[in-house]
C-alpha cells in the first residue's frame, strides 16, 4: 500500500483530549493548591461546609491530576504520535474516527460522574480507587474503546515496525486494564445483602490481602499511568523537538521489558512493617532498588540524545522542559528506591518526605513531559505558530521554582517529623507530641502550598498560550519537521 | 499439602524464575547487539520512525499487502529459475 499526499493526518480527537488535559489539570492542579493551604492554615477547611473540607477535596485533587489530566494527556499524545509513527491517519478510517470520539465524549460523562460522587462524599474509601462500581463499569467501557483505537490503528498502518513509543502506550492499556479490574472487584451491597444504596460496594478482598492487592495496583497505577505512558511520550517528543534520533534504540527496547518485569513487583514497599507477610515487604524493597536500572537506563538515553546538541537547551525552551522533565525522572527514581530501604522506610514512612517524593516525579516528569508534549502539538494541530515563547520561558521557570520550594520543603519537613516522631528520652518516654511536629512542621507546609501555587500560575500560562495559539497566532504555511515554531 | 512445603515450593519457585529471567534478559541483549553486529537487523535504523513521521515519508520498513507478497515472491521465483 503507497501512502497518498491527499491524505492528511486527522488531530480532531487529539484536539478534544488537548482540552480536556487542559481543562482537568486546572481543576485538578487548584484542589491541590486548596488543600495544601488547608493543610498549613486548617480554618480554610470551612469555607464551603462538608463540601469543601479536605476529606472531600484530597481525592478529587489525585483523581483529577492522576485521572484527569494525565490520561487525557495521554490520550491527547497516542491520537497524534500513534498516526504519526504508523503513517496512518484516523481520517481514513470511518470506524476508528467514531471509536474514538464515543471514547473521549464517555470519558467526559464518566469525568463529571467522578467529580460529583466524590464532592457528595461517595467513595470506596480506597486510595485512587475511590470510584463506585457503576463509574467504575464505565471507565472499563472507556479503557476498551481505547484498546480497539490503538489495536485499530495498528491494524491498518503502513509501517511495518512499531516505534518504541507504540510499545508503552500497548503497555499502558494492558498494564491499568489488568490492575483497574483486579483491584476493583467488588461486591455491590445492595444487590447482594439489601444494604447500603444501590451503588455502594465493598471490597472482595478482605484484610492483608486487601492491602496487598491494593498497593500492588496502588503502585502500578504509578507504574502505567506516571511512568509508562510518559516514556512514551518522550521518547518520541525529545527527538522530534530536536531534530536528534534516539541515542541507543536498543536500549530503549532493553529498557523496555526490564521496566515492565520490576515495577509489578514493587508494590509490596507500601506496606513495610505492616501485616504483610515479611517476604512480601523484601521482595517490594528488593525491586525497588533494582528499579534505578531500567529507569535510568530510559533517563540516560534521552539525555545522551541531546550529546552534542545540549545548545538547543538555550535557543528551545521545549527542550528546556523535556530535558528537565527527565532529569526529574532520574531523581524521583532515585529517591523512591531509597525510601523503599527497608530502614530508611522506617523514618521516611507516613511522613512528608513521601507526598515530596510524589510530587517531584509528578510535577517534574509527568506534568513538564505532558506541557511541553502538547506545546510540539499545538503548531501541528492548529496550522499556527506558538503564541508566545517569553511566555514558555517564564511558565518553565515559575514552574521550576515551584517544584523545587515543593519538594525541598517535604524533604525537610518529612525528615524533621521521622526523626521527632522517633526520638525519646532516656526512659524511652517520646521525647514530642503530635502538636510539637505540627508546630515545627508549620512554615513548610506554608512553603509547599506556595510552591503549589507557582506551578498552578504557570498551568494558567500554558493554557493561556495555547488558547492564543489556537485561535490569533500567526498561520504557518509549512509544518515544521523537528523544532517548533514561536513568536 | 502442609504449610512447609508450600512455603518451600514457593522459595524454590521464586529463585528459579528470577534465574531464568535473569537468563533470559541477558540473553535477549546478546541478541540485540549480536543481531546488529551481523547485519541482521538494524535496530538504530527504528530511531528514524520519529524523526521522518510525514504521511508521505518513506516508510521504514514497509508492510506488504498479500498481492504484493504474491508478486514479490514469484518475482523471486523467477529470478531464481
Amino acid at each position: 500500500m503507497q501512502s497518498s499526499n491527499a491524505i492528511n493526518y486527522d488531530y480532531t480527537v487529539a484536539k478534544y483530549f488537548t482540552v480536556a488535559t487542559i481543562v482537568l489539570g486546572i481543576v485538578g492542579m487548584s484542589v491541590g493548591v486548596i488543600i495544601a493551604f488547608q493543610l498549613a492554615f486548617p480554618e480554610l477547611n470551612n469555607l464551603a461546609g462538608e463540601y469543601g473540607n479536605f476529606g472531600r477535596l484530597r481525592p478529587l485533587h489525585t483523581d483529577a491530576v492522576a485521572f484527569g489530566f494525565t490520561v487525557s494527556g495521554i490520550m491527547a499524545t497516542w491520537y497524534y504520535i500513534g498516526q504519526r509513527v504508523l503513517k496512518v491517519s484516523m481520517a481514513e478510517s470511518k470506524f476508528l474516527m467514531f471509536i474514538g470520539k464515543l471514547q473521549f465524549w464517555l470519558y467526559i460523562v464518566t469525568v463529571a460522574a467522578v467529580v460529583v460522587s466524590l464532592i457528595m462524599g461517595i467513595t470506596t474509601s480506597k486510595e485512587y480507587a475511590e470510584f463506585e462500581w457503576p463509574i467504575d463499569i464505565a471507565i472499563v467501557v472507556v479503557w476498551v474503546l481505547w484498546g480497539i483505537s490503538i489495536f485499530g490503528l495498528i491494524g491498518i498502518r503502513r509501517e511495518k515496525v512499531l516505534y518504541i513509543s507504540i510499545w508503552y502506550y500497548i503497555a499502558t492499556f494492558l498494564g491499568i486494564a489488568m490492575l483497574y479490574l483486579f483491584n476493583n472487584m467488588e461486591v455491590p451491597t445492595y444487590f447482594v445483602a439489601g444494604v447500603g444504596k444501590w451503588y455502594h460496594s465493598v471490597s472482595m478482598y478482605a484484610g492483608s490481602n486487601d492491602a496487598m492487592v491494593q498497593w500492588w495496583y496502588g503502585h502500578n497505577a504509578v507504574a502505567f499511568a506516571f511512568t509508562v505512558p510518559i516514556i512514551a511520550m518522550i521518547y518520541y517528543f525529545l527527538p522530534k523537538e530536536s531534530g536528534q534520533p534516539v541515542f541507543s534504540y536498543k536500549l530503549s527496547l532493553l529498557s523496555f521489558w526490564g521496566l515492565m518485569f520490576v515495577y509489578l513487583w514493587a508494590g509490596g514497599h507500601h506496606l513495610l512493617y505492616s501485616t504483610v507477610p515479611d517476604w512480601v515487604q523484601t521482595m517490594g524493597s528488593i525491586f525497588s532498588v533494582v528499579l534505578i536500572l531500567p529507569s535510568w537506563g530510559s533517563a540516560i538515553n534521552m539525555l545522551l540524545t541531546m550529546k552534542g546538541e545540549w545548545g538547543q537547551l538555550k535557543e528551545n525552551p521545549l527542550v528546556k522542559f523535556y530535558v528537565l522533565a527527565s532529569t526529574f525522572y532520574m531523581l524521583s527514581t532515585l529517591e523512591g528506591p531509597i525510601q523503599a530501604i527497608k530502614s530508611v522506610n522506617a523514618l521516611a514512612h507516613f511522613t512528608d518526605w513521601i507526598p515530596g517524593h510524589v510530587h517531584d516525579g509528578t510535577l517534574g516528569w509527568v506534568g513538564f513531559m505532558i506541557i511541553g508534549a502538547l506545546f510540539h502539538m499545538a503548531p501541528r494541530m492548529f496550522k499556527k505558530e506558538i503564541f508566545s515563547k517569553k511566555l514558555i520561558e517564564s511558565q518553565f521557570w515559575l514552574q521550576t521554582t515551584g517544584i523545587v520550594l515543593y519538594f525541598s520543603s517535604m524533604w525537610i519537613a518529612g525528615i524533621t517529623q521521622g526523626m521527632m516522631w522517633r526520638a525519646t528520652d532516656q526512659y524511652g518516654n517520646l521525647t514530642y507530641s503530635f502538636i510539637d511536629t505540627v508546630e515545627v512542621l508549620h512554615p513548610y507546609w506554608t512553603l509547599r502550598a506556595v510552591g503549589g501555587l507557582f506551578y498552578l500560575i504557570g498551568v494558567f500560562m500554558w493554557a493561556y498560550n495555547m488558547y492564543k495559539t489556537a485561535t490569533s497566532s500567526r498561520a504557518i504555511e509549512k509544518e515544521p519537521q523537528y523544532a517548533s515554531p514561536m513568536a | 499439602m502442609d504449610m512447609e512445603l508450600i512455603r518451600t515450593l514457593q522459595g524454590w519457585g521464586y529463585v528459579s524464575m528470577i534465574f531464568i529471567l535473569t537468563i533470559g534478559l541477558y540473553a535477549y541483549i546478546y541478541h540485540l547487539y549480536k543481531s546488529q553486529k551481523s547485519g541482521i537487523k538494524d535496530y538504530e535504523k527504528y530511531a528514524n520512525l520519529a524523526l521522518n513521521d510525514e504521511i508521505d515519508d518513506c516508510l521504514v520498513e514497509g508492510l506488504y499487502s498479500q498481492d504484493e507478497k504474491k508478486i514479490n515472491r514469484s518475482v523471486k521465483n523467477e529470478l531464481a529459475e
